[in-house]
């Protein structure tokens, strides 16, 4: 099964706090929040859960893994997510074999 | 931006209290910490997705020491950004290959 933004608004609308609409409007702004956060180059810690950064990436050569043809790959910002520690821990003490 | 700030930020975007704010991204995270504890997939339009990959125990070396170790067999979740924010943080427009 594939989690999405339609369970974690359920499951917020299962706390009885906000209506429907409200719910799916808060989780949008939440992840709205952290695009932002990441676009202006800040990164995103989320204690518990793991960190998000920014990293520049430098112009380099590669190739057309089509056609082998060498080509310049231009300078690029990539978005790298670092598991936190605990829940590396959580997700090795479930199940062996999911 | 802490998780404090992400609540503190989004209490007011929203003009919700902070402990209503506190429980949707408490709410959020859970979710998504659950899914990859059951080693779901997990996919956030717009944002990333991710994927708990197995990777197999090998023999390696402690690279101070030089002693040889096993490392065991694990679970890493794996995060692919999505294609809006891929292309946000390169500043709209996606980066075109020079030849």
């Amino acid at each position: 099964m594939t989690l999405t933004k339609a369970h974690i608004v359920e499951n917020l609308f299962a706390k009885n706090i906000f209506t429907k609409t409200e719910s799916a409007q808060i989780i949008e702004t939440l992840f709205e929040i952290i695009k932002q956060t990441l676009e202006r180059g800040e990164d995103v810690l989320i204690s518990g859960f793991g960190k998000f950064s920014v990293k520049e990436k430098n112009q380099r050569r590669g190739r057309n893994p089509q056609t082998g043809d060498p080509i310049m790959l231009s300078p690029r910002k990539v978005v790298t997510f670092k598991c936190s520690g605990v829940l590396r821990e959580r997700i090795n003490l479930g199940e062996r074999d999911g | 931006m802490t998780k404090s700030e992400l609540i503190e930020t989004l209490a007011k975007a929203e003009g919700i209290t902070l402990k209503a704010a506190e429980t949707a991204v408490n709410v959020a995270f859970q979710s998504m910490e659950q899914a990859l504890i059951r080693s779901d997939r997990l996919e956030i339009r717009g944002f990333g997705s991710f994927k708990v990959k197995n990777y197999e125990g090998y023999k390696g070396r402690n690279p101070k020491t030089g002693e040889l170790i096993e490392v065991s067999a694990k679970k890493l979740p794996f995060f692919k950004v999505g294609k809006e924010l891929k292309e946000r943080v390169n500043g709209s427009t996606p980066p075109e290959p020079k030849s």
